[in-house]
């Protein structure tokens, strides 16, 4: 992938933006030397990109995150180092933004100064979630979650998959779904992600393939 | 889909078409998403000022006969006791989703199973119980929605999914392929009278003790009925089984796979996970306590489901706790190293 200075990620919640966030931290880590992740979700509490800590301080990835994040502490609080994404211009980010409209509205605080900058903002797309499964309900949340940041997306991430139960077949039926979308809107499919283990089946069938490691798996 | 979700479709599925509710994690999603979907259906959303409002919502809409809704996690659920007691007292069918956080107070937002007591036992004032559906996997999240409101309608009372944050908050595939049953008629619904027959009135307030006395002795010979025809209980390896884990919704998952390890380690080791925690399967207790050397409990709470176990199976074998609590949930390694430490004990 190439990336700008900011790489955003937004869309429906539960369409699997902090899984992608957490992969393209890693992936933007190998070109850029001074690369963080922020954490702006203020919507839900449960899945953070705090789970993966350890992995970022290995890997070198500085972590931004509410203090709170992870915490009994439910409440809507963000990070006061997220500044450093928009004004230290030496940081390449990947920026984890909250589900939906109300997720999105956290970044109405920052928007002026990242529409200035190099950045792009992905629309993450699933096919299987129940709320977006067809063109027009995506169209909807896209223009409630630009109303809220204040921001136009860039680009659009086929995220389509099924959990642990994804195959092949998944994620080759959604592509016609991605393809509508990217129509509709206007937007390039920037990627499709694919768990790593169905890239080789995949690669040569699928335009744009991005393979990714699932970093929170539920109990069997 | 997230479970929250599942339990939402589930219940627009069922043909409820009224939610009355208030926010608090990590139940939302449910709000949320019947916010966007009733609309579209002709149904009624509706974020109430407080709990307690959104529970006498639900009170109103029962009594007209229709299939109605509400959710919550712990906190709210306590708000909510009041109208669950007046719910019983009038025999109304409600379907309430707990998806339970950690206590007690205002505690924290990670998953708990500390209101097994509250739910198993009624949670507001008077004698009268809910029927508690515990599920374990989002699937069950719907086929148990999709129940709860069929036992309440049938038995005219409350039905809770009694899940918790984990349940609520994590995604698995999720099949709507489901057959829904006709609505059973409501003869005692206030409906309007149409100058065609007598008033029915719904009501909890019985000014005469002999007649409230009657009423209570025919919900508890409806109670009989539903514990003799609506335990629901999966046994998992369990007929010669030495060490037996209860374990109900989540902790259950995770102890599946603490018993699987077990077995390949050579332990005769089983899993009773109670469907219904209310009605609590007490003969497949019973049955197993006649071979099994010990029972542990496994619980996100810090043993209240224990005391059931105990009296299910009269104190014939020992029964002890594995638990975390506070929004922890045991390993399957916690788990499994109970289960082996109770094996060389033996029982004793």
């Amino acid at each position: 992938m190439n990336y700008k200075r900011i790489t955003l990620l937004a869309g429906h919640y539960g369409s699997g933006k902090t899984n992608i966030a957490v992969n393209m931290a890693l992936d933007l880590k190998k070109q850029q030397d001074n690369t963080a992740i922020a954490d702006l979700d203020i919507v839900n509490p449960y899945f953070r990109t705090l789970d993966s800590k350890d992995l970022f301080e290995k890997e070198g990835i500085r972590l931004i995150v509410s203090a709170y994040a992870n915490t009994n502490l439910d409440i809507p609080a963000l990070p006061q180092e997220m500044y450093a994404i928009v004004h230290d211009k030496t940081i390449h980010s990947i920026v984890d933004v909250g589900g939906d409209d109300r997720g999105a509205l956290a970044l109405g605080r920052l928007s002026p100064l990242i529409r200035e900058d190099d950045y792009d903002m992905f629309l993450v797309i699933n096919y299987y979630r129940p709320l977006t499964r067809d063109a027009d309900s995506v169209m909807e949340v896209t223009a409630e979650i630009e109303e809220a940041g204040k921001l136009k997306f860039t680009g659009i991430i086929n995220n389509s998959n099924l959990g642990a139960a994804t195959t092949a077949e998944t994620v080759l039926d959604s592509l016609a779904y991605a393809d509508e979308i990217a129509e509709r809107t206007g937007l390039p499919l920037v990627c499709t992600t694919v768990e790593e283990k169905l890239y080789d089946e995949l690669a040569g069938k699928v335009e744009n393939l991005f393979p990714m490691k699932l970093q929170a798996r539920p109990v069997d | 889909m997230k479970g929250n979700e599942a339990i939402a479709e589930a219940a627009i599925q069922a043909g409820c078409r009224h939610y009355f509710g208030y926010p608090i994690t990590p139940q939302t999603e449910i709000a949320a998403y019947m916010a966007k979907r009733m609309p579209k259906i002709g149904g009624t959303f509706l974020q109430a000022e407080s709990e307690i409002a959104a529970i006498n919502m639900v009170y109103g809409v029962s009594s007209a006969g229709k299939r109605v809704m509400t959710s919550s996690s712990s906190p709210g659920i306590s708000l909510k006791s009041e109208g669950l007691s007046y719910l019983a007292g009038s025999d109304l069918p409600a379907l309430v989703v707990n998806a339970q956080r950690g206590g007690p107070g205002l505690g924290g937002i990670q998953p708990s199973q500390s209101d097994y007591f509250q739910a198993t036992r009624g949670g507001g004032h008077g004698d009268y119980h809910m029927i508690v559906l515990a599920p374990s996997s989002v699937q069950e999240m719907a086929d148990l929605t999709i129940k709860g409101f069929e036992l309440a309608d049938q038995y005219r009372m409350t039905a809770m999914v009694l899940a918790d944050g984990t349940i609520g908050q994590m995604m698995e595939p999720v099949s709507f392929d489901f057959e829904i049953k006709e609505q059973i008629a409501k003869p005692w619904a206030t409906t309007g009278t149409k100058m065609a027959r007598k008033h029915n009135v719904v009501n909890s307030l019985y000014l005469n003790p002999e007649q409230l006395e009657k009423t209570n002795f025919e919900r508890y010979e409806r109670y009989e009925v539903i514990k003799q025809n609506e335990t629901l209980c999966e046994e998992y390896l369990c007929d010669d089984a030495d060490i037996i884990i209860a374990a109900f919704g989540i902790a259950a998952r995770v102890s599946k796979n603490a018993v699987n390890e077990a077995r390949a380690n050579g332990i005769k080791a089983g899993l009773i996970r109670p469907i219904t925690l209310w009605p609590f399967p007490e003969k497949v207790f019973a049955k197993h306590a006649e071979h099994a050397k010990q029972i542990i409990s496994v619980e996100l709470s810090m043993g209240q489901m224990i005391e059931d176990v105990r009296l299910a199976t009269s104190c014939k074998v020992p029964v002890t706790l594995c638990c975390r609590v506070g929004g922890m949930i045991p390993t399957p390694d916690q788990v499994y190293n109970a289960i082996v430490e109770a094996n060389e004990k033996g029982g004793k």
